[in-house]
């Protein structure tokens, strides 16, 4: 490992400075996925294919052939990347936004239930922390709960918390969000009994000499140490507060969103479609955590905490 | 620096619920208690219930007894209060007035200050300061039981909406031979199978990749970036290819344990500085002398760290692919088939089993971690 870091500057070979930061070795390691997902993709739907040939009873079919044909069927067991792509296309650009068939409309309804839920459940995170952080009663009874609360698999109930609040009157966005909630104000809480904690006793000793109360205390040291911790477990919060809404959508009927696309690809064996609403997904989650990443680095930077 | 802070608050909680629970007991001797117009003095057990709260609240109030003596009474007529309150509700369920949720509030009061006084008990000996710090989250969480049964019963909340604790107790002590073949065919064979070979292969992989520096650089932005996907989403996928069984709820379990531990390996082998590793290299230990010796046990901390979060990942990740296909048995299906089917108390039963299952799990792995690394600064305690 050492020796790598001491090599790679004295050589003279042009690759070497790119394949020593980490895009070089990113780009790579993402062909080799493709590559892998290729080659599966063919191996993987050419017993159907072959098949498909035998009842067209045609004997003599060339391997480039086989292989064509594998990756362009219409229910492959595993499409290839480039279908994938074609569809997500399809579905995004091609399609009105307002269709029940685009990509974009159901993306849509997801990040709504997502963001809503994320602000719900860091709001809730933020105000348990404070409690926590300022009752020794709150810390010793609440936060074990809130550490057990992430062994109950809420995501398993999320489908009964749906269909009961749907029997009770409330449907839309609000049920989902509340799983959304559920997910995502746990890290936001440890994060910040964490981050709140995080000032030294001598700083703390120093608002005291200035005779500064609690209120003081929390908005000139506490909150400004616990931004950094905030927003790390912001981007946790947000992946988690994502997959709420994914599966929160999944019993609703697949009428629409992300999650009801994927139980519908599933239902109809549209295999192509499953991949494209879970790229789409990654996407949006992606996107999001370096939505949070770049408010970070300004929020940071215009609080002098910037590393 | 507690101290100068609690005075400096001007006011203290355990006084103000004292209050509280005489407000709310004079609040109860007035109004009625259950609906068609029965007063605290009609239902005997009630005042019984009314006068010892008060008894309780006023003692308090006047700095009578303010000892652990003192403290072990308040619990006990709590404990009576609350007993007293669930078993007469059984019989007006659905009518329960302004009176009955005054008493429940001042019982709830009390278990509060109960909690507050549990809580600045100082301890000679440190198993009984464990004991306290033990005794505190499971009180509260039986006074959440215990608000949770009285609103239910006492509203009238329907069954459907949300049962009360003892009808999903009675549920599950009623159904436990379809609940633990359940518990078999999910978390014994997908849960466990799963997450065996997903951090172990995770493990193995993570230790190659810290031999070639270059799929390190690689590999971990990528790890980094698919921990935070909606891994979940593949569970139709794996159904379509591996059945409707188990074995495709092991492969999605697999899935998304495999990069948390992955990430956390590789970061914890990263963990000892380069001065012990010069040492070790000063021994002229070799390579796997040196993993073994320095950087895996210094890699403990991490690696536990992801079999926590795997083990609830993992039960997550079983259940919700249940939903997408499976035989007639499973955690999962038979949560989405009692939900059509409005029998919420045997979802509730279902789902006590998964929290149990689930920290029962996570408890596993926290002791295995304790017992692993025992040296680290967080379990010096």
């Amino acid at each position: 490992m050492t020796d790598a870091t001491h090599s790679s500057p004295r050589s003279i070979n042009p690759f070497a400075g790119l394949m020593s930061g980490t895009v070089g070795p990113v780009i790579v390691v993402v062909l080799v996925i493709l590559a892998i997902w290729y080659i599966s993709a063919v191996a993987l739907n050419t017993p159907f294919q072959k098949g498909l040939y035998e009842r067209a009873s045609r004997t003599d079919v060339p391997v480039s052939q086989l292989i064509t044909d594998t990756l362009a069927q219409e229910r492959p067991v595993l499409p290839a990347p480039h279908q994938v792509i074609v569809e997500i296309w399809k579905t995004t650009v091609q399609k009105k936004i307002t269709s029940k068939r685009s990509l974009v409309f159901h993306t849509g309804i997801t990040l709504s239930s997502t963001l809503l839920g994320f602000l719900l459940g860091t709001t809730l995170g933020i105000l348990l922390s404070i409690g926590i952080v300022h009752s020794r009663v709150l810390d010793k009874s609440l936060m074990p709960w809130v550490i057990s609360s992430q062994t109950i698999p809420i995501l398993a109930i999320a489908p009964m918390i749906i269909v009961v609040l749907n029997a009770v009157g409330i449907s839309g966005l609000l049920p989902k969000a509340m799983i959304s909630t559920y997910l995502s104000f746990f890290p936001v809480t440890v994060g910040m009994v964490k981050g709140l904690r995080s000032p030294e006793v001598i700083h703390m000793d120093l608002m005291h000499t200035y005779s500064a109360s609690r209120i003081q205390a929390f908005w000139k040291l506490r909150l400004p140490y616990a931004v950094p911790y905030l927003f790390t477990s912001m981007k946790i919060g947000m992946a988690a507060s994502l997959v709420g809404a994914i599966v929160g959508e999944l019993p609703t009927g697949a009428v629409a969103g992300l999650g009801a696309r994927l139980l519908a690809g599933s239902y109809y064996g549209q295999t192509v479609q499953i991949w494209s609403a879970l790229l789409m997904a990654a996407f949006l989650a992606g996107s999001l955590v370096a939505l949070i990443g770049v408010l970070e680095k300004i929020t940071l930077k215009r609080m002098g905490m910037a590393r | 620096m507690t101290t100068v802070a609690a005075s400096k608050r001007g006011f203290d909680i355990p006084a103000l619920l004292a209050w509280f629970i005489v407000a709310m007991v004079m609040v109860g001797l007035f109004m009625p208690i259950f609906s068609p117009d029965i007063g605290v003095m009609d239902v005997p057990r009630l005042s019984i219930c009314l006068v010892i709260l008060a008894i309780a609240g006023v003692r308090y109030e006047l700095g009578f007894m303010r000892n652990w003596i003192g403290d072990l009474i308040l619990g006990l007529v709590t404990a009576i209060a609350a007993w007293l309150l669930i078993s007469t509700v059984s019989d007006h369920a659905g009518e329960a007035a302004l009176g009955f949720w005054a008493l429940m509030a001042a019982t709830w009061a009390a278990s509060w200050l109960f909690v507050e006084r549990l809580a600045i008990w100082k301890s000679s000996s440190p198993l009984a300061a464990r004991l306290i710090n033990l005794a505190i989250p499971t009180l509260f969480g039986f006074t959440l039981l215990v608000l949770w049964q009285l609103i239910v019963v006492g509203a009238g909340v329907p069954k459907v909406l949300l049962p009360a604790p003892s009808e999903i107790w009675i549920r599950l002590t009623t159904s436990v031979p379809i609940l633990w073949a359940d518990f078999q065919q999910t978390f014994l064979k997908a849960v466990l199978a799963g997450y065996f070979i997903g951090c172990g292969s995770a493990f193995v992989v993570a230790i190659l990749v810290d031999r070639v520096p270059f799929l390190r650089r690689g590999l971990l932005p990528i790890g980094n970036l698919v921990s935070a996907l909606p891994i979940i989403g593949v569970a139709p996928i794996m159904v379509m290819w591996f059945g409707f069984d188990w074995p495709s709820k092991a492969a999605v379990v697999i899935i998304m344990t495999f990069f948390p531990m992955l990430v956390n390996t590789v970061s914890g082998l990263a963990a000892s500085d380069a001065m012990q590793r010069d040492l070790m290299r000063t021994y002229a230990s070799s390579y796997w002398q040196t993993l073994f010796k320095l950087r895996l046990p210094m890699a403990m901390p991490f690696i536990f760290n992801a079999l926590k979060i795997n083990s609830t990942l993992a039960l997550i990740g079983a259940i919700v692919a249940e939903f997408f296909g499976t035989p007639i048995v499973g955690m999962g299906f038979r949560i989405s088939t009692e939900v059509g089917r409005l029998n919420v108390d045997m979802v509730w039963a279902e789902i006590a089993v998964a929290a149990l299952a689930g920290s029962l799990f996570y408890g596993v792995v926290a002791m295995l971690e304790r017992a692993v690394t025992f040296w680290h600064p967080s379990m010096r305690t």
